[in-house]
């Protein structure tokens, strides 16, 4: 209710943000439809695989149908939008940190990689503090590589700690 | 009296001294994941599903019941202290709670939550003990076709009536069972939406998907936001005695009850929500109150009842989780996955089956909320220190084991890759007001509503009027079409 109200009080117009939302929600659901032509229709079953499938792919579009009207008739992020400035230099430094964390887990092993990403994560948030960070990274990474690989029988693999303990 | 000798063998299994360990772990771990802002009960569960592979069913799950619970009481204590909630469904409590500590009476507001979270948590659990079997007795009259428009149902009510928009619950929902259809079909052996990737041919884990949503996602939403790195919250020093005085509990008591009274049978419906009962019980407490003066400045009816609204839907949502395998929540839906790697499917024939670890769980939850008011009333200060820990140390720990959650389980890059995409549109979907929990919800529940789907069709040899002959699914499903449009229809009613 009040969300109506609000939206009438407000500025009519197209909410870039919202509609590109939008948009790419139409655009999952096209391309679910397009898989689902790919499946290979069964004759054995009442209802084959792709049943649902289509199913998904149209209430995916129409769904992006009816965001893509709210969208150009004023959107509705900024009801609730509470997110404020963007801090570019906090977001790239926890994108960094998770991409090392993927290119080096596999070389590295989990316990190293992990501390860079810690690493990272932590000067995400603002800490500067390189030498405290690097401490407690490694040995929650190694409490937690023991923890969960050793005595819970998680199988995080090997890597250049990993082969000492 | 079957019901009362069934419980009192879930007792026996309860009480065995690993159990009563694990439900230990369950609502230490639960209460301590309550009080981290940023973490809940969905994302942990989801990191320790792997446990399922090494212990055995009955010990997972009083551990995962446990970590709920102890979530719920948890969550509390940092709506009070720091004015964070730390649980959506606790942000009612952080209205009055906040306001009460900062006045310096802490310690009675905490006591008035773990003790109302206890008394209604335990009624909570009263009434899944007896509503269990008439559920089950109920549900075994359903068939495949009852069961796909129940299914429907919960998928309107938990995506399209309890959210600020239908279109946003709906969008999230269709997301979740696109998720869940990747893979090989397993009625006819075909490959679903996995683009020809292999290692999509086994699905894609609801671990990934939840990890990347609620940790990652959340992660990466802070840190790309200016204004959670300058946040000077205080957490409050608890000052004043942990013992209400004799006015607190004349004035708590009533809600606590009341808060049980509105807070289970919203959580036992398939719909499911913690937040709507926690904000129910607030403006009823508002409304009943002798002292309307405080509210708004701390009192403590309106801590007392929203926290026992609060743990009493919580212990509302595991009736139709248990009886009908029916998840109406994030965790509810991991919980349900817990189940289905040990190739248990929880509904009606469960209690048939495995009575054991059944009311094993139902008794361990007993034991746990005792466990939980000593914790969390003697032992608040060691949850204060948690809440010191800095903010960078704590997402940089959430995302080590976010790590471990999914690259753990399969050694593969790709899923950590997957579990960041899921971490991306976790951003979006909590900057663009998007609900998460559908995603989850429909990821686990869209296969089981296929299935049925496909059983129903099977039985009716192909005629789709078989859901609307039959009376239980007929009347299911106009009731998802009233939920889905009667708001809308009433409102063009009241307007024209």
């Amino acid at each position: 209710m009040s969300g109506e109200q609000a939206a009438a009080s407000a500025p009519r117009g197209l909410a870039k943000g919202d509609l590109g939302i939008a948009v790419g929600v139409v655009v999952v659901g096209l391309i679910a439809a397009w898989q689902t032509t790919e499946i290979p229709q069964s004759a054995y079953a009442a209802v084959g695989p792709r049943a649902f499938a289509w199913a998904t792919s149209a209430m995916l579009v129409v769904m992006g149908l009816f965001l893509v009207k709210d969208a150009v008739t004023g959107g509705w992020s900024y009801e609730t939008d509470d997110f404020g400035e963007i801090d570019w230099q906090g977001g790239l430094w926890l994108l960094g940190g998770l991409a090392v964390n993927a290119a080096l887990i596999d070389v590295i092993g989990f316990i190293l990689s992990s501390t860079l990403l810690f690493l990272f994560t932590a000067r995400a948030f603002g800490s500067t503090q390189l030498v405290r960070d690097t401490v407690i990274g490694f040995l929650l990474a190694f409490v937690a590589y023991v923890g969960f690989d050793r005595v819970l029988g998680y199988k995080i693999g090997s890597g250049l700690i990993e082969r000492l303990i | 009296m079957n019901t009362l000798s069934h419980l009192m063998n879930g007792f026996g299994v309860a009480l065995q001294p690993m159990n009563l360990l694990w439900a230990f772990v369950g609502v230490t771990v639960g209460t301590a994941i309550g009080v981290l802002p940023g973490l809940g009960p969905a994302l942990t569960i989801a990191l320790l599903l792997p446990l399922t592979y090494k212990v055995d069913p009955t010990a997972a799950l009083i551990l995962f019941a446990g970590i709920y619970y102890g979530a719920m009481y948890g969550g509390s204590t940092t709506s009070i202290l720091l004015n964070t909630p730390g649980e959506s469904a606790t942000i009612v409590t952080s209205l009055e709670g906040n306001k009460m500590a900062k006045k310096g009476r802490a310690g009675a507001a905490l006591a008035t939550a773990a003790i109302g979270s206890f008394v209604a948590g335990t009624i909570g659990t009263i009434g899944i003990t007896f509503l269990a079997e008439p559920v089950v007795n109920l549900a075994l009259m359903f068939g495949p076709a009852d069961y796909f428009a129940l299914m429907v149902l919960s998928f309107v009510t938990v995506s399209a009536v309890l959210g600020s928009s239908a279109v946003r619950g709906l969008t999230a929902l269709a997301i979740g069972i696109f998720l869940g259809m990747i893979g090989i079909d397993n009625q006819t052996g075909q490959a679903r939406f996995t683009f020809g990737v292999t290692e999509l041919f086994d699905g894609i884990n609801v671990i990934v998907v939840a990890v990347g949503l609620f940790a990652v996602g959340e992660t990466l939403y802070l840190a790309f936001q200016k204004s959670s790195k300058n946040q000077d919250d205080e957490v409050i020093e608890v000052k004043d005695s942990l013992w209400m005085s004799k006015e607190d509990w004349s004035r708590s008591w009533k809600p606590w009850l009341r808060g049980s009274a509105i807070g289970f049978p919203i959580g036992a419906m398939p719909a499911g929500g913690a937040e709507i009962p926690t904000f129910l019980s607030y403006y009823t407490e508002k409304k009943l109150t002798k002292y309307p003066e405080e509210f708004g400045h701390g009192a403590i009816e309106g801590v007392a009842g929203p926290e026992a609204a609060n743990n009493a839907s919580a212990a509302g949502v595991l009736v139709p989780m248990l009886a009908l395998g029916l998840p109406t929540s994030a965790t509810a839906a991991i919980m349900l996955s817990a189940f289905q790697s040990y190739n248990i499917n929880p509904g009606p024939q469960l209690f048939a089956t495995k009575p054991e670890l059944v009311w094993g769980l139902i008794a361990s939850l007993y034991i746990g909320n005792v466990m939980l008011l000593v914790l969390n009333l003697p032992l608040v200060g060691l949850w204060v220190k948690i809440l010191r820990i800095p903010t960078p140390l704590l997402y940089g720990g959430i995302l080590v084991f976010a790590t471990i959650g999914t690259y753990g389980i399969s050694r593969s890059v790709v899923d950590l890759l997957l579990l960041y995409a899921m971490g991306i549109m976790g951003f979006f979907m909590r900057r663009y007001d998007f609900p998460t929990a559908p995603v989850i919800i429909g990821m686990i529940l869209g296969p089981l509503a296929e299935q049925n789907f496909r059983q129903a069709m099977t039985i009716s040899q192909g005629d789709m009027m078989t859901f609307l002959t039959k009376p239980i699914s007929a009347s299911l499903l106009a009731l998802a079409v009233l939920a889905l449009f009667g708001p809308k229809l009433w409102g063009m009613m009241r307007k024209g």
